[in-house]
């Protein structure tokens, strides 16, 4: 029986189950033996200019080796994001003006972490404020200017926000709404932690991280070193989101302060650093435009988007581009327009977080169709059947180069409306609101589909059979929670019969493992899994060409016979076997493969939402959720549906809870765990899975990925379905997080507004 | 100062600055690394362990407030490198951990829960898990995890 698709448990738990984890703070390693602590000290001021710094007292205080300031470091300003404004350049330590709070300023050095916070109090920094630009049309008018050398505040920018006369022309009902995808925090429970040493001529880089082949580029170009000269490794991250891809300004200082002061360097982020230390995600302002007749059709659609960069442009201001791609969802519209400005203002830049520019895609769609419905009185399924894109229109082309792969748009949100059972669901939802009840129903529907494998579709992988009998496996992967030791180790045992617990996967360690390009964008399965089962297919084959002699028969004629994991002759059972690992003895048995599939994939599905609303109190609860999410074939259900768990309580997170907001000084108002809510195991309820797969042509096992799914189906979903709840009101839309403040603000709006 | 702290039934001791976070005297200490710390507003539970019994989040215990008394972390559920205690052994089974940061106070705390009320429901497991914050599984794996450990039907 295959392996593949059965629930397999994870091999990596018994270690994290006993002596736990072992991530970047946890350490022991002897190149970090005698390591100072890094304590930063970061700009409490949104906007000013750095009148003087006096580092005089602190470098009197117990225990410091040291305090530098930008006067001391020779590191190269750096353009974080490549193709933004050339001037928007970023400090590793704030030169003459900060940018944002938390921006750090000088880097404090000790040989204990608890003297490094005592002295970093004492490091005397003189601020002259200047007038902070926080919102974005602030930023757009340009009175303030961030770097004033760059003449704007615009970091990126595509498109004419016109769509041209007579876009909407022929549209019997044109909706416009302007909604806010607000700005959220990754907020992976392990924050960021590097630990680098200098010795002999090269760096050694630990860090928690998402990638460690494009986190070693980026050092050694923004160090000013060869690419040989350094050396990451990544331990046991604990969560990245999307948000610890390539290496954040602090890791480089990391490393750079190692070098300079000849001793190893440690640094680990406190949670209030993090939330404004590490990159934010989301954080676009959308007016959406939708026009169609009153039969249901959608002919138009427009996107405009203003993105927020925050104070030096990062990933963030390349992810308006990939919401304007997948701008139409899962529809045949005739015409789509879209088109964004990405502006920097006084606050901490963006980056990729979970789904990174589809969900602010899908959110858009998802309440315009909403929308569109409510303005022409249908129910809000039959306009999303209406409009789909029928199976035989695949491939489905969105740009020059780019097409959906395969997709089942239709037959998806057939099966979440009938797991969900939506009439009963909605005679429900009308009785409650004949009787006056202040309990409403609500009920939110989401199609999505989304882009995996988007930022390049290879990845290499190594399979090798030891003479003992165990198998390592290479990955350019770099996991950190989706298990790609067991889903790997699964691949390579399909076709080996090798034990599962004799098959070790490694990651993330640039010396053994030259080149990767990580675990980000829903990529791993389909680029990195699919090199593995590639690399040991060929292995297969090399075994045969090797056994054939020993057998004295023809390669043509060989098998794999996996009860004993050997190669024997097909259809003779008295024929000897020679195993994979006597041929290991004989001669290394290794294969290194790059597989491309050359194209991105396109998972797609449905959710629907159930949400209680106290009419009178605006609170809303999640009461159920059923999500299709469909990815293909499923390598593992156990950690498949684990991923679509994760992804939908952060969908629903956004929708309902999280939101990081700063005051008109660039303060943060969210800025540790105290005041930012991410959910507890009280505020969410389980899940209702619902499965469905419809392989893609781009590589043999039919995989895309599942990483990012379950955020881009739920979030819609549930600010739908709060809606709904209360559309009977009224209501057509509230900007998320649906608190109860803003749900309840809505109602008395909408009832004044009645009046 | 001196403490004096029995950790997972071995009788330890130090001498530490009287600010010391029992969190930092497990991990530096002791060299005990299951412990995380996920924040510095007491609001995660990555950092939970018991004390005398109880669940504590040990980054807001003092170092000196525990001398004397008896401390278990994840490491102490299992003398023999296995899943042998119920707990972790239902965390595997029902995947209820992915990066496994959340996990040691998370454990901890599922501990203490089926200490206190051997007849959890979906609702008590929700809440009582309420001060531990976990990033990646969405919970649900989780509250199937705990209510498996306590002998329940995940799916009743
Ligand atoms: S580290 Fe103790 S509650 Fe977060
Ligand atoms: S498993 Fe990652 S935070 Fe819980």
């Amino acid at each position: 029986m295959s392996i593949l698709g059965t629930r397999v448990h994870r091999v990596e738990d018994p270690a994290f189950l006993t002596k736990g984890g072992t991530y970047t703070d946890d350490l022991t390693d002897e190149r970090l033996a005698g390591a100072l602590h890094l304590t930063l000290v970061r700009s409490p001021i949104a906007h000013a200019t750095i009148t003087s710094i006096d580092t005089s007292a602190a470098k009197q205080a117990p225990g410091v080796v040291a305090v530098l300031t930008a006067a001391d470091c020779d590191l190269e300003p750096v353009l974080v994001f490549d193709r933004a404004n050339k001037k928007m350049v970023r400090p590793y330590l704030a030169t003459d003006r900060v940018r944002f709070v938390g921006e750090p300023v000088a880097a404090v050095l000790t040989e204990h972490p608890y003297q490094g916070e005592d002295a970093a109090e004492l490091v005397d920094v003189d601020y002259d404020p200047l007038p902070a630009v926080v919102d974005v049309e602030a930023a757009l008018n340009g009175e303030v200017l961030l770097f004033p050398e760059a003449g704007t505040n615009v970091a990126t920018a595509k498109g004419s926000a016109d769509p041209g006369a007579g876009f909407f022309a022929d549209c019997e009902v044109v909706v416009t709404k302007q909604i806010l995808n607000q700005r959220v925090a990754p907020a992976p429970l392990e924050t960021r932690a590097a630990a680098a040493a200098w010795d002999d001529g090269r760096y050694t880089v630990f860090c928690s991280n998402q990638n460690a082949q494009g986190t070693r580029d980026d050092l050694a170009e923004r160090l000013g070193v060869d690419v040989a000269d350094v050396h990451v490794i990544l331990p046991d991250v604990g969560g990245g989101f999307g948000a610890k891809i390539g290496a954040d300004p602090e890791y480089v200082l990391v490393a750079w302060l190692a070098r300079r002061l000849g001793r190893p360097v440690r640094w680990s982020e406190s949670r209030s650093e993090n939330m404004t230390g590490l990159v934010h995600g989301r954080a676009q302002h959308q007016t959406i435009t939708i026009g169609g007749d009153r039969d249901g059709t959608v002919k138009a659609y427009q996107l405009k988007i203003v993105g927020e960069a925050g104070a030096y442009p990062a990933f963030g201001a390349a992810l308006p581009n990939l919401t304007g791609m997948m701008a139409r969802g899962t529809y045949d519209i005739a015409r789509k327009h879209s088109s964004y400005v990405s502006v920097v203002t006084n606050t901490t830049p963006t980056g990729a977080y979970r789904g990174a520019g589809r969900p602010e895609a899908t959110q858009a769609i998802e309440r315009a169709m909403d929308l569109f419905a409510r303005a022409i009185g249908m129910d809000p399924a039959d306009v999303r059947r209406k409009n789909f894109i029928a199976p035989e229109q695949f491939p489905y082309e969105i740009t020059d180069e780019i097409s959906y792969d395969t997709g089942e748009y239709a037959k998806a949100l057939d099966l979440a409306l009938r797991s969900a059972g939506y009439e009963q669901l909605r005679a429900e939802q009308a009785r409650r609101r004949e009787r006056g009840d202040t309990k409403l129903l609500g009920i939110g529907l989401s199609s999505y589909v989304e882009i995996t494998a988007g930022g390049g579709a290879s990845e290499n992988g190594s399979v090798e059979v030891h003479p003992d009998g165990t198998v390592t496996v290479l990955t350019g992967s770099s996991p950190h929670g989706q298990g790609h030791a067991t889903a790997w180790a699964m691949l390579a045992h399909e076709q080996l019969g090798i034990p599962m617990e004799k098959i070790t996967v490694r990651h993330g360690d640039t010396d053994q493992i030259p080149e990767g390009a990580g675990t980000m964008g829903s990529r791993s399965l389909q680029t990195g899994g699919i090199a593995v089962h590639k690399a040991a297919g060929e292995l297969v084959e090399l075994a045969k060409q090797r056994a054939a002699d020993l057998l004295e028969a023809d390669v043509a004629d060989l098998v794999v016979d996996k009860d004993v994991a050997a190669i024997t002759v097909a259809g003779v059972p008295s024929a000897r076997k020679i195993t994979f690992a006597e041929l290991a003895a004989q001669e290394q048995l290794r294969v290194h493969t790059e597989w491309d599939a050359g194209k991105a994939t396109f998972p797609f599905g449905a959710h629907v939402a159930v949400v209680e609303v106290d009419a009178e109190t605006g609170k809303a609860a999640v009461q159920r959720i059923w999500a299709v999410d469909d990815a293909g074939p499923v390598l593992n259900p156990l950690l498949f549906d684990g991923q679509r768990h994760g992804g939908i309580a952060q969908g629903i997170a956004q929708a309902m809870l999280e939101e990081v907001t700063y005051d008109e000084d660039g303060q943060p108002l969210a800025a540790s765990f105290a005041d930012y809510g991410i959910p507890s195991a009280a505020e969410l309820p389980s899940f209702d899975l619902v499965g469905m797969e419809t392989p893609t042509d781009a590589n043999p096992l039919g995989y895309k990925g599942i990483g990012e799914a379950g955020t881009i189906g739920s979030c819609p979903a549930v600010q739908n379905a709060v809606i709904d709840a209360v559309a009977h009101l009224g209501v057509d839309h509230i900007d998320m997080p649906l608190t109860p403040v803003r749900v309840w603000t809505a109602i008395q709006q909408a009832a004044g507004g009645a009046k | 100062m001196k403490v004096e702290i029995n950790v997972n039934g071995t009788a330890t001791t130090a001498d530490v600055e009287p600010r010391t976070l029992l969190v930092h005297y497990l991990r530096d200490n002791l060299g005990l690394k299951a412990t995380n710390i996920g924040c510095d507003t007491t609001s995660c539970g990555a950092c939970t362990v018991l004390l005398d019994g109880e669940s504590v989040k040990s980054c807001t215990v003092l170092a000196a407030q525990a001398d004397g008394l008896s401390v278990t972390t994840m490491e102490g559920l299992s003398d023999d490198g296995t899943l042998s205690h119920p707990v972790t052994a239902a965390f595997r089974q029902e995947h209820g951990l992915q990066c496994g940061f959340c996990t040691p106070g998370m454990v901890m705390a599922a501990v203490s829960l089926i200490e206190e009320n051997p007849d959890l429901t979906e609702a008590d497991v929700r809440s009582g898990l309420e001060g531990n914050l976990c990033r990646c599984t969405g919970y649900h794996n989780i509250v199937r995890a705990v209510l498996v450990a306590a002998g329940k039907d995940p799916d009743a």
